[in-house]
C-alpha cells in the first residue's frame, strides 16, 4: 500500500518531507484501524477457545486447540435459537410497521393541505427532542395498564410509531415537486394512488435508510427490552447476552461466542448496505 | 425547519375532502404516537410532582421530589458523574473524529476501507462491545493489563474494579466506539468545502497549518457545532455500558443519571421520584437543543 502511495506522489515534486508525511499518514491510519479492529478479533478468537485459554498472554490469535463447543453451548443450552428468533421477529415487525405508518403520516403532513396540519406536526416536532429515557416511566405505566407487561407487543407498540420516521420522510417528500402529485390528481388518481404510485417509488432511498436505521436500532436495543421483558423465553439477543454475563460469568468462551452471534447480522447488513449507513449518518449535519 | 408550501384558499368542499383524506393517512401513526409518545411526554411532567410508587394511590406532593433530589447524594453524584463523562468524552471524540476525517480525506489509498473499519464499532451492539471490553479490562488477566505489565508497568490501573479508573475505563471505550460515527459527519463537512478556497489560500502563500486554521476549521463550524450538540445529548443519555460493565460501581463511582433513574423507577419502584430526576435530564437536553436551534438559525442566515 505504501509503495503505491509513493508512486502516487511522484506526480508532484518528490521531496523527502513529502515522503515522510505520506509514510506517517499511513502509519497513523493503520494504527487507528488496528485499534478499531483488534477488540473484535480478540472476541472472535476467544470465542473459539477453552475458558482456560481465553486470557492466555501473549495472545494466541489463532486458537489452539480450536474449540467450537462455545457455539453449540450458546445455541443449545443458552437457548439462543429462541432469543435469535425473538429478536428477528421484533426487528421485522417494528421496522415494517414504522415504514408503513410513518410513510402514510408523512404524506398527510407534506402533500395534503388541511387546517390542523401545522399544529399536529408541531406536536410531532416537539416530542422529537424528548428522549426515550425521559418518557420511559409513563410509557411503562400505560403499557402495564393495558395489561401488556412482559410481552413483545409492548416493545412493538412503543417503537413502531416513531415521530423521527415521520419527520425524516416528510422532509424528503417536501423535496418532491407538488406539480407531480397535482398532475396525477388531474389524471384521476386518488390520494392513495398518488402516495403508492408516485411518492413511494421516489422515496425509495429514504425508505431504505429508515429501514436500516430502524432495524439496527431495534436489533441493538437494550433498555426497552430490559424494562419490559421478564420471562427468559421472551428475551432478545442483547438481553440474553447481559443475562449470560451475570449468570455464567466464568464461561468466557461462551460469552464471547454469544457476543459474536449478536454482531453477525449487523455486520452482514453493514457490508451489504454501507452506502445507506453513510447517507443516514450525514442526513442532519450538512445543510444545502 | 423547512418552510411550508404556500396554501391557496381551498373551497369548503375541498377542505372537507382533504381533511378526511389527511386523517385517514395520519390515523395509524397518530394513534400510536398519541398513546405511546405524546401522552407520556405530558404524563412524565405530571408524574414528577407525585409520590407514585407503582401501586399506591397517586398523591400530588408539589415540588417535594425536586427538593429531595437536591439533597440526595445518589442523584447529585450521578449527575456529576454524567457531567464528568460528557466533558471527558465529547472533546476527545470530536478531536479524533476531525483528525481522522482529514487523514482519510487526504487522498490516501483504501479510504473507503479505513472509513468502514472506523465506523463499524458505532453500529455494533453496545452490549456486546461492553462485554468484550469488560474482558479486555480484566484487572488480573485481561490483555490490556497484561500488555501494560509486559512493557514494564508494574501496577497497571485496576480499571473497572477501581473506583478511580472505572469511569475513565468506560469513557475510553465510548470514545473508541463513537469516533467513527462523528468522523463520517466531519468527512461530509470536509467534502462540502469548496476547493477554490484552498487554491486561493495557496496562492496567498498559506501553508498547510495556516490553511487548516483559516480555511478548514472556519468552514467546518456548522459540522463541529452539530457534532458537539449530538455528542453532548448522546452522552447525557448513557446507560447500557454502565448497566453491563459496572452497575454503577465500585460504590457509586460510575453511577450516571439514566442509570439512577432506571434504578429508582424499575428496581425501587419510586416512579414519582424517578420522574423528577428524568425532568432534570429533560431540562439539560432541552437547553442544549434550544442552543442548537438558536445557533443553527444564525449559521443558516
Amino acid at each position: 500500500m505504501a509503495t503505491k502511495a509513493l508512486q502516487d506522489i511522484n506526480k508532484k515534486p518528490l521531496t523527502p518531507q513529502r515522503v515522510v508525511i505520506t509514510i506517517l499518514k499511513y502509519l497513523v491510519i493503520l494504527c487507528t484501524s488496528a485499534m478499531m479492529v483488534l477488540p473484535f478479533l480478540w472476541m472472535i478468537s476467544a470465542s473459539f477457545k477453552d475458558n482456560l485459554d481465553v486470557f492466555e498472554f501473549p495472545i494466541k490469535w489463532i486458537p489452539d486447540p480450536f474449540v467450537t463447543e462455545n457455539y453449540t453451548y450458546i445455541w443449545e443450552q443458552a437457548n439462543y435459537i429462541v432469543l435469535f428468533a425473538n429478536t428477528i421477529k421484533l426487528t421485522l415487525i417494528i421496522t415494517l410497521l414504522q415504514l408503513i405508518t410513518c410513510s402514510l403520516a408523512a404524506y398527510a403532513f407534506s402533500k395534503i393541505i388541511f387546517p390542523e396540519r401545522d399544529k399536529l406536526f408541531l406536536a410531532y416536532l416537539a416530542t422529537l427532542m424528548v428522549p426515550f429515557q425521559v418518557i420511559m416511566i409513563p410509557q411503562f405505566i400505560i403499557i402495564r395498564n393495558l395489561g401488556l407487561s412482559d410481552s413483545h407487543l409492548a416493545l412493538i407498540l412503543i417503537q413502531a410509531f416513531s415521530p423521527m420516521g415521520v419527520f425524516l420522510l416528510r422532509q424528503f417528500y417536501l423535496t418532491i415537486p407538488n406539480e407531480l402529485s397535482e398532475a396525477a390528481r388531474i389524471d384521476g388518481l386518488n390520494e392513495f394512488g398518488i402516495y403508492s404510485r408516485i411518492i413511494l417509488p421516489l422515496a425509495k432511498p429514504t425508505l431504505a435508510s429508515l429501514t436500516i436505521f430502524t432495524s439496527v436500532t431495534v436489533w441493538n436495543d437494550f433498555l426497552s427490552p430490559l424494562i419490559y421483558l421478564s420471562s427468559s423465553d421472551k428475551f432478545t439477543i442483547q438481553l440474553g447476552l447481559r443475562n449470560l454475563i451475570s449468570e455464567n460469568s466464568a464461561e468466557y468462551g461462551a460469552i464471547m461466542a454469544a457476543s459474536v452471534i449478536s454482531l453477525i447480522p449487523i455486520l452482514i447488513v453493514f457490508l451489504s448496505c454501507q452506502k445507506f449507513f453513510v447517507e443516514g449518518t450525514t442526513a442532519g449535519s450538512v445543510k444545502g | 425547519m423547512s418552510k411550508k408550501p404556500p396554501a391557496p384558499m381551498p373551497s369548503k368542499a375541498i377542505t372537507r375532502r382533504n381533511r378526511r383524506n389527511a386523517y385517514l393517512f395520519l390515523l395509524p401513526n397518530f394513534l400510536g404516537f398519541l398513546v405511546f409518545t405524546f401522552i407520556p411526554v405530558i404524563f412524565a411532567f405530571a408524574l414528577s410532582f407525585t409520590n407514585w410508587q407503582g401501586s399506591n394511590k397517586m398523591d400530588f406532593i408539589g415540588i417535594d421530589n425536586f427538593i429531595r433530589m437536591f439533597g440526595d447524594s445518589d442523584f447529585t453524584i450521578s449527575f456529576i458523574n454524567t457531567v464528568i463523562y460528557t466533558v471527558g468524552t465529547v472533546p476527545f471524540i470530536m478531536l479524533f473524529a476531525l483528525l481522522l476525517s482529514m487523514l482519510i480525506n487526504s487522498g490516501i489509498k483504501g479510504a473507503p476501507i479505513f472509513r468502514a473499519l472506523h465506523f463499524f464499532p458505532h453500529i455494533s451492539s453496545i452490549v456486546a462491545i461492553s462485554v468484550v471490553w469488560q474482558f479486555l479490562y480484566n484487572n488480573s488477566q485481561g490483555p490490556i493489563n497484561m500488555f501494560l505489565r509486559s512493557i514494564g508497568i508494574q501496577n497497571p490501573p485496576g480499571w473497572l474494579s477501581s473506583a478511580t479508573w472505572a469511569l475513565p475505563a468506560v469513557m475510553i471505550m465510548i470514545i473508541w466506539k463513537y469516533i467513527g460515527y462523528y468522523m463520517i459527519n466531519y468527512l461530509a463537512g470536509l467534502q462540502a468545502i469548496p476547493k477554490d478556497l484552498y487554491e486561493a489560500a495557496t496562492i496567498d502563500g498559506a501553508n498547510g497549518i495556516e490553511q487548516f486554521f483559516y480555511v478548514t476549521l472556519p468552514q467546518l463550524k456548522p459540522t463541529t457545532f452539530y457534532v458537539l450538540i449530538m455528542a453532548v445529548i448522546e452522552s447525557f443519555k448513557v446507560f447500557t455500558p454502565i448497566h453491563v460493565m459496572t452497575q454503577g460501581g465500585p460504590g457509586r463511582a460510575t453511577s450516571v443519571l439514566v442509570y439512577q433513574i432506571y434504578r429508582d423507577a424499575f428496581v425501587n419502584f419510586e416512579m414519582g421520584y424517578a420522574s423528577a430526576m428524568s425532568m432534570a435530564l429533560f431540562v439539560v437536553i432541552f437547553v442544549v437543543t434550544l442552543i442548537q436551534f438558536k445557533l443553527q438559525n444564525k449559521y443558516e442566515n
